[in-house]
């Protein structure tokens, strides 16, 4: 598989350093190269919260990508930022549940996703940021899905492991629905 | 998100050492305690926090030490103490921190003591920002405190190479009887990465030695001491300093070469996060058909002059050479001193958190080489 990357944003709290652990978690499980990149600057409360992971068959030169493959955007901040900067022809998964804008981008793969909504179907409305994740895996098949819940039995444990089965339920709803896209590349 | 103790692993364990995924924080604090250190003193401050933050968890597992101090004054003279009594001994900070701890780096130095600093480095000068920088080389290769004495410093530019480096420290530090310091940066220690640890658990307890104070009783009494009010044995000290740190120049130079190592035209020089950002870009250039290639120090401190000169030498006599650095001007000095005026040095430097990318690392060398 080729290398790509992915940046992962929306407000502190939405799970995206969390959806984003996981894939880096399931691709080095896999034996491929990672790395996980948090933003860290001074945010506050509410404030809006990234990560880049590259995904890679060689060692990652850089880990800090201007201009992203893909894009997976949790809130309106986070896709006015990110949204002009993805490469075009790449992937980017919007969370409908919160953002009701034009994309504006006629060059890249949209995938639109009620994250919430999925997630609530699937018994969990804390997982939206698996339901996104599950879309963005499902439509570029990155990594195999099974690596992303093996990745989410070993994150969640002891107090947390209750809720392992309906994260990786509201994964699989995410992933049967960016299945259904074809990404043009 | 949370920082967990026991890392989960990549795969059930088959006898090879597991691959786990850590933030580079995590892995210099889990490698100082594969390399055997079970005490450490510090103080929080971003962009370094989570070394801390792991420790004050693991530490107790392993019947370790973790004191958080009153301030990083306090944090430095508690590892002065630690290391005068032979234990194994860790602080961390970043820049601003580091800045306080250096009068006690040159009382420890002076005292010849081993211990090891951990520097991720953040943008300055004063306060400056928490955002990556590596404006702290002169600093950590000759500034920090007062008098003729060195901190040997290694500068890892990945996660794994944190963790393989921090267990070097600790064997430098003893080695040198010196404090020894691993420098890296923001994006190092935020960042996770694959990391493997090939020492098993807690690490050996330093060995035995003629120096620690330990208790006398049954044994003449050892004085840890930095004070010489007589000209002539302080002049002794410093001979016998420096004899040390000639010594580690000679034995002690780490460094790689990449890219196009058989033949290039432009050399750039570059260490840490900024070399990684420079591979990538190197392996850009050499998919049009240009030849470049990267030296990169691993110790700063002694910094590899002699294979930075012969890195120069290979070039063709119209080559050139470019440094590149995360702040203004610092990197380059070393650089200089390796040419020792037989070449021009090219300069590129970004300042106050500004991480540049592969493809500006690129524009400037197509630049360098007349092939934009």
């Amino acid at each position: 598989m080729s290398s790509t990357e992915v940046l992962m944003a929306g407000f502190g709290g939405q799970g995206m350093l969390l959806a984003g652990k996981l894939l880096a978690q399931a691709a080095m499980a896999e034996g491929r190269e990672v790395s996980w990149l948090p933003s860290y600057g001074p945010e506050m409360r509410g404030g809006t919260a990234n990560v880049i992971v590259c995904l890679g068959d060689e060692p990652i030169g850089s880990p800090l990508i201007r201009h992203p493959r893909s894009l997976i955007v949790m809130n309106r901040p986070s896709l006015e930022k990110f949204g002009p900067k993805v490469r075009p022809g790449g992937v980017i998964v919007v969370n409908r549940t919160m953002i009701d804008v034009d994309v504006g981008r006629d060059d890249c793969t949209v995938i639109d996703v009620d994250s919430r909504a999925v997630a609530r179907e699937a018994g969990n409305e804390r997982a939206a940021n698996l339901a996104m994740l599950g879309a963005w895996v499902g439509a570029t098949e990155a990594v195999p899905p099974e690596a992303i819940e093996a990745a989410i039995d070993a994150e969640f444990t002891g107090d947390k492991a209750k809720h392992a089965a309906t994260n990786r339920a509201t994964f699989r709803a995410g992933l049967a629905l960016g299945r259904t896209v074809e990404v043009t590349p | 998100m949370t920082t967990t103790t026991a890392p989960t692993t990549s795969e059930a364990s088959t006898g090879a050492p597991p691959k786990l995924l850590m933030k580079g924080n995590e892995a210099l604090a889990e490698a100082a305690i594969r390399a055997g250190c079970l005490h450490f003193f510090g103080y929080p401050i971003t962009p370094q926090t989570e070394v801390p933050e792991y420790l004050v968890k693991r530490l107790p597992e392993v019947g370790g030490v973790f004191v958080q101090a009153e301030s990083e004054v306090a944090a430095v003279n508690m590892v002065f103490g630690a290391a005068g009594v032979g234990v194994k001994c860790l602080t961390s900070s970043s820049s601003p921190g580091i800045s306080l701890m250096a009068e006690g780096m040159s009382y420890i130095a002076a005292c010849e003591l081993p211990c090891v600093f951990i520097n991720i480095m953040r943008a300055g000068p004063g306060l400056g920002g928490i955002l990556p920088a590596q404006s702290d080389y002169h600093q950590a290769t000759r500034g920090h405190g007062h008098g003729d004495y060195q901190v040997l410093v290694l500068a890892p530019s990945s996660v794994q190479e944190a963790a393989d480096l921090m267990l070097l420290a600790f064997e430098l530090a003893e080695k040198y009887r010196n404090p020894v310091m691993v420098c890296a940066d923001g994006m190092i220690g935020q960042m996770m990465e694959p990391v493997v640890f090939h020492a098993e658990g807690a690490g050996p307890p330093m060995a035995d030695n003629d120096w620690a104070l330990t208790g006398c009783e049954g044994r003449e009494r050892r004085i840890v001491n930095s004070l010489y009010l007589a000209p002539e044995e302080l002049h002794a000290h410093n001979l016998a300093l420096k004899e040390k740190y000639d010594r580690a120049a000679r034995d002690e130079p780490r460094w790689e070469l990449y890219g196009a190592t058989e033949g290039y035209d432009l050399l750039v020089v570059s260490f840490g996060t900024m070399a990684r950002i420079v591979k990538s870009a190197i392996d850009e250039l050499t998919d049009e058909g240009l030849r470049v290639a990267l030296f990169r120090p691993i110790t700063l401190n002694p910094f590899p002059y002699a294979a930075c000169r012969d890195a120069m030498d290979a070039l063709p006599r119209d080559g050139k050479v470019l440094d590149v650095e995360m702040s203004m001007g610092q990197l380059i000095t070393d650089v200089k001193l390796a040419a020792a005026g037989s070449r021009e040095i090219a300069f590129m430097g970004t300042a106050g958190g500004v991480v540049p990318t592969p493809d500006e690392v690129a524009a400037r060398i197509r630049e360098e080489l007349g092939a934009g």
